[in-house]
């Protein structure tokens, strides 16, 4: 892979133990994160989207070391990320920061905002305390929040300040990438545009580059410029946004796009009532692991493993017959 | 006195001039004011809107499962021409199932744990339409052959702990099922799945709805789900109806500004609208319900808000045959 890339992640791979009976023996293993390769530029916005236990979420944690990967080299402005270290994660941590679904859990209640976003700046000793807390008022502005609240607790602030909140403690470091997991999920509609605007409005300014996870495709195919679909912790599809949403090339896309509703009345889907029934990461099925539940399955893919392989148009796609 | 916007002759649900009242540390105060509604046999009706608009707490006073600290206050609810608030307790549990039931978001709650999908259906089943044991079970399962759950007869002696997110929404929606109500209210039913198993959801709702001839009131606060399967749409906000019309006007032409900036604020086109880059942000949040402003609650955060607005609430009119706003500067379609 070129080393034009901000941040690459080469067959990243996350192994759970799972553990049963009196002696907590493992009897099996749970593949969250399993082989995984992308790579993301400078000020780019790259989403990752699927489905529930698709290990998306689990892939951003990995990346900032949140759980520690089983495999798989991730290497960031040239250099590769040893073995996620303390000391070596210091610098790292500083220049990758996240942004939690849930802005209610992931700030403490009982401290004020302004030490919630302050906490980085003193952690690594950024200028004199004074300097500390101008700059915690500068974020907050740069946010959308008013200064003069900083002194309030979370529970103060509603849902949409608090993502604000959040994204103001990313901020504070000056980081190149934020991890931004569900950001938006839990945020009513009208909310939910306010804080997309304000990451794409960040993006423009200081040139961050965003890995986006979501289960949402309306958002993603506003948000990103290019998208990777990943299913049982694998990555299906990976193609610039236009592309992908234009014409997808694997049978997953394809469902996922048509599973979402149109917004259109007067040409609704006509949505299949039958169930079928969605493996999960810890009985996945043999060869693809989209075999189970994909209308083009023939013999091959229930014993072979497509690789992700390059197209004509540039996306890569892992399917035996697309 | 709550305008109707349709005739409530014969409809299976008619709620005129509701208020629900919430009694707790702010002292009483209205989470749902003036709210009128009629639903027909066969109907779907969408109430959509955001977090605390009352749309929860409509559906549950359509039951009378209003939580201890709500109560309706003022108005009428009648279910098949039976007025539901006056009936004695004894009825209403008598009616629940049996002429109107509901479906829950999140099923893993709202099932009991220790008791099979089988059982709990049966149990209902046993109750209402005093079955036998053994004939009540294979109702159990006839209903959730009903609704597609696959191996019905394995998965009715299953816990619900042991079924996937979709099928435990497929076990509720047959517990709702298993009495044949004529009215179904469904409470964000799809909003805790995947999308793949909300589509297979919004299209068993709609088809058994379609087969049942069923009144369908659906909860939402997803514009996407209102388009997908509604015939006539509310709007609310801060406990009022602000918008109310069929389906296809509401999309082809909204005119309240609160209505215009939810579409403008989903980031996918709208019926065959331009996208956008910028997504339309309503600037603001919601008002807390002990804090209403004194005019229009959405005034604060409306772009087209006059002076009026500030100071006397818009009642809802019919601003085009059929399309009823509450809103003094509406957008003219």
């Amino acid at each position: 892979m070129p080393d034009t890339a901000l941040l690459s992640v080469d067959d990243l791979q996350v192994h759970f133990p799972v553990r049963s009976g009196v002696f907590q023996r493992q009897s099996a293993t749970v593949k969250a994160v399993d082989g995984v390769s992308f790579s993301i530029k400078r000020g780019e916005t790259l989403s990752l989207v699927g489905e529930s236990g698709c290990g998306k979420s689990t892939t951003g944690l990995a990346l900032l070391g949140l759980v520690k990967p089983t495999g798989g080299r991730v290497r960031f402005d040239g250099a590769e990320i040893g073995s996620f270290r303390r000391r070596d994660l210091k610098d790292y941590r500083r220049r990758v920061q996240i942004v939690f679904q849930d802005p209610f859990s992931s700030l403490n209640p009982r401290r004020r905002v302004r030490d919630a976003i302050r906490v980085a700046l003193d952690i690594h000793g950024v200028g004199s305390r004074a300097e500390r807390d101008a700059e915690v008022a500068q974020l907050m502005a740069r946010v959308g929040l008013r200064p003069d609240q900083a002194d309030n607790f979370p529970h103060q602030f509603s849902g949409g300040q608090r993502q604000r909140i959040g994204i103001a403690r990313a901020l504070a470091l000056k980081p190149d990438i934020i991890v931004c997991d569900e950001p938006v999920s839990a945020l009513d509609v009208s909310v939910q545009a306010q804080i997309l605007n304000l990451l794409a409005d960040l993006q423009r300014d200081l040139g961050i580059a965003y890995l986006f996870i979501s289960h949402d495709l309306g958002v993603v195919e506003h948000i990103s410029h290019r998208v990777a679909v990943m299913y049982l912790g694998k990555i299906v599809e990976i193609a610039p946004k236009a592309l992908l949403f234009a014409a997808p090339t694997h049978p997953y896309t394809t469902m996922l796009t048509r599973a979402a509703p149109t917004l259109d009345p007067r040409h609704r889907h006509s949505f299949s009532p039958s169930s079928d029934d969605v493996p999960s990461a810890i009985n996945k099925p043999s060869g693809c692991p989209f075999h189970t539940r994909c209308p083009l399955a023939t013999e091959v893919c229930k014993t072979t493993e497509p690789a992700l392989t390059e197209r004509p148009d540039g996306r890569l796609a892992a399917c035996h017959h697309r | 006195m709550a305008q109707l916007a349709t005739s409530t002759v014969g409809a299976a649900i008619a709620v005129k001039d509701l208020e629900i009242r919430i009694r707790g540390d702010r002292g009483s105060y209205p989470v749902v004011a003036d709210m009128a509604l009629t639903v027909e046999r066969g109907e779907t009706l969408c109430i959509v809107g955001e977090s605390g608009c009352g749309k929860s707490m409509t559906a549950l006073s359509l039951l009378r499962l209003l939580p201890d600290a709500a109560s309706a206050s003022k108005g009428s609810i009648e279910i098949n021409g039976e007025d539901f608030l006056a009936m004695p307790e004894r009825r209403v549990e008598d009616l629940r199932g049996v002429e109107i039931a509901m479906i829950f978001q999140e099923p893993l709650t709202a099932l009991n744990p220790v008791l099979t999908i089988g059982e709990q259906i049966a149990e209902s089943v046993r109750r209402h339409k005093k079955l036998a044991h053994k004939a009540a079970m294979a109702r159990a399962i006839e209903t959730l052959q009903l609704v597609q759950m696959p191996d019905p007869a394995r998965r009715a002696k299953q816990f619900p702990h042991e079924l996937s997110g979709g099928q435990r929404q497929r076990a509720m929606i047959a517990l709702a099922l298993a009495c044949d109500p004529k009215i179904l209210v469904a409470d964000e039913p799809t909003t805790a799945l995947d999308v793949t198993v909300q589509a297979q959801i919004l299209g068993l709702i709609s088809d058994l709805q379609k087969r049942l001839g069923t009144a369908l009131v659906l909860i939402t606060h997803d514009l996407g789900v209102v388009a997908e399967v509604a015939d006539r749409v509310v709007v609310m906000y801060a406990g009022r109806r602000v918008e109310e019309a069929s389906v296809y006007d509401l999309f082809e032409h909204p005119i309240h500004p609160y209505t215009l900036g939810l579409m403008g604020a989903i980031p996918r086109p709208v019926a065959g609208r331009p996208a956008t880059e910028r997504l339309v942000d309503i600037a603001g949040t919601v008002p807390p319900p002990w804090d209403l402003p004194k005019g229009c609650a959405f005034a604060p955060r409306c772009p087209r808000a006059s002076a009026r607005c500030h100071e006397e609430r818009p009642p809802l009119e019919e601003k085009r045959p059929g399309h009823f706003a509450a809103c003094w500067e509406h957008v003219d379609a």
